[in-house]
């Protein structure tokens, strides 16, 4: 960590003499590929509104943590996190209401639990930074928790990538290629679950879902193929990453909104891009 | 001698199949079997459970009653290769997936955003080169013609070859030439490769050329044999409003 601290500080560059800013780098580096990444199939699968849901629910973590008298409320974020993106998956595969009925079900009950609890003696106000994230507060062991989840996510990504690929197409054609569809969903809302709930303190429960489907609907834009649809994600979440995060700096603003600000003109540019080159 | 399919799959005997969903029955004890190197056309009208007996097969649909793959000695055979050509590919058509992202993506472990081997696509060219496809290696799966896509659905399905291909209605949206050109394909894979083929379809014309033998289902069987028992039986009457050989003699 040290290492890399003095290696920042060889860049001449103002807002980098602080550790703090350092740390938000770092942190904005390890997150973006990451979410770049589980973006592309989010996207694919149409489950915008489903990661927001799960974005929501961390409200319901926190106010769980907070009962179980955690001092630091992931654990039970995660726990919740993950549980409610496999009941959502599981009641979405009965097939009794669509799609987005039973995720807004399951999103509106645990964001209502989650502040029924926490705002019980009016004690609301100190949960609120976490709406819109604080970047600053990061710590070098969470970048680097962060970090191993980003490796681990790329592993299962090389062996499991053609495989939801194809369940995201067509799940019948799929299992006939002995591909189990419903485990396949399940591991990549865990996978979902688990970035959402690390990150969210820093980049807000408003703006996360953002920060996860942005950079992949902007690159779906002028993608043709899953190679330059993948790298395409990468390359606009990462820089608008960046750029986000020291516009944040300068305007002195929330950094994960800055950088879903920048990742939506990437959409845009891209939208206008991809319409030009059809047409 | 006609070389044999891999798994030595003989026959599939289906017993007694029947699928609910809720209270709705949607098919009914179902009895039949179909061979390997025949060409089985199931047809019935609109909702008559066709489909349903397909994902029955495929193992999609939870059943009572029993879908046995016989092997060549009267065992039984394991778990058979099924190709299948879905009726549609329900897609969203934005889908950055090309057809060689598809294609490679069923049958290598390699990762289709590493982008894949000059070996795979060159075999992968001359796959739908046979189908006359080829010129769309590159396109997204999404700007593809239905014909095409049914033609790349079918090369997909082939690779492996399977021991049993199921196409589900599979010509829509295919032009005349394409027909022709998709099931001389078919046809040759029977004769070749013994593999036991399922063909859903509405087009009796196309069924009377190229099917063995012709199941007709309405929630149950209502008559099954070769083409000239079913298509001049009372029941095939009922179902489709006429005799076959009296649309031919209309101009």
């Amino acid at each position: 960590m040290t290492l890399l601290y003095r290696l920042l500080e060889t860049i001449p560059l103002e807002w980098l003499q602080y550790d703090f800013m350092k740390n938000a780098l770092l942190a904005t580096l390890v997150v973006t590929p990451l979410f770049a990444l589980l973006g592309t199939m989010a996207v694919n699968n149409k489950m915008a509104f489903f990661s927001d849901a799960l974005g929501h629910s961390a409200f319901t973590g926190i106010a769980l943590g907070v009962l179980l008298g955690l001092r630091e409320p992931v654990l039970s974020m995660l726990a919740f996190g993950i549980f409610l993106g496999l009941a959502i998956s599981k009641v979405n595969s009965f097939h009794t209401a669509s799609t987005d009925t039973v995720i807004s079900v399951f999103s509106s009950a645990s964001v209502a639990l989650g502040i029924v609890i926490l705002s019980k003696e009016g004690g609301f106000a100190q949960y609120s930074s976490y709406l819109i994230g604080d970047i600053l507060v990061v710590s070098p062991s969470e970048i680097l928790l962060l970090f191993f989840v980003l490796v681990a996510a790329y592993i299962l990504w090389a062996f499991l990538y053609n495989r939801l690929l194809l369940v995201s197409l067509n799940p019948s054609l799929a299992s006939t290629r002995n591909i189990h569809c419903q485990a396949m969903e399940n591991i990549f809302v865990v996978m979902v679950a688990v970035a959402v709930m690390l990150s969210v303190k820093w980049i807000g429960i408003l703006t996360i879902n953002s920060l996860l489907i942005l950079p992949a609907a902007a690159a779906r834009n002028i993608a043709k193929n899953s190679r330059q649809y993948h790298f395409l994600t990468l390359l606009i979440g990462v820089c608008s990453g960046l750029i986000g995060l020291i516009l944040s700096y300068y305007w002195d603003a929330s950094a994960g909104a800055s950088m879903v600000l920048t990742s939506a003109c990437c959409f845009f540019i891209t939208f206008l891009v991809g319409h030009r080159m059809r047409s | 001698m006609q070389s044999h399919n891999a798994c030595g799959l003989c026959r599939v005997e289906i017993d007694h199949l029947t699928v609910k969903s809720g209270k709705d029955v949607l098919i009914q004890d179902i009895n039949m079997i179909f061979h390997c190197g025949e060409l089985t056309a199931l047809i019935g009208k609109n909702g008559a459970g066709k489909t349903t007996l397909i994902k029955a097969i495929l193992g999609q649909r939870p059943h009572t009653g029993s879908i046995t793959f016989v092997g060549h000695n009267e065992t039984k055979a394991k778990q058979p290769l099924i190709g299948y050509v879905p009726q549609q590919l329900d897609f969203d058509k934005s889908s950055p997936v090309s057809v060689a992202d598809f294609c490679l993506a069923a049958i290598r472990r390699r990762p289709a955003w590493l982008g894949f081997s000059k070996k795979d696509l060159s075999q992968l060219k001359d796959r739908l080169t046979a189908l006359k496809v080829e010129h769309r290696l590159f396109s997204r799966l999404g700007d593809l013609s239905g014909g095409e896509l049914q033609k790349v659905l079918l090369a997909a399905a082939l690779e492996p070859l399977p021991d049993l291909l199921i196409l589900d209605e599979p010509v829509s949206g295919v032009d005349a030439m394409g027909l022709e050109l998709f099931y001389q394909t078919v046809c040759r894979l029977r004769d070749e490769h013994h593999i036991a083929i399922l063909l859903v379809s509405h087009d009796l014309d196309l069924i009377r050329q190229y099917a063995d033998r012709v199941v007709l289902i309405d929630k149950t069987i209502l008559t099954q044999g070769s083409i000239d028992d079913v298509f001049e039986s009372a029941a095939f009457q009922n179902a489709f409003g006429y005799l076959p050989r009296e649309r031919s003699r209309q101009p």
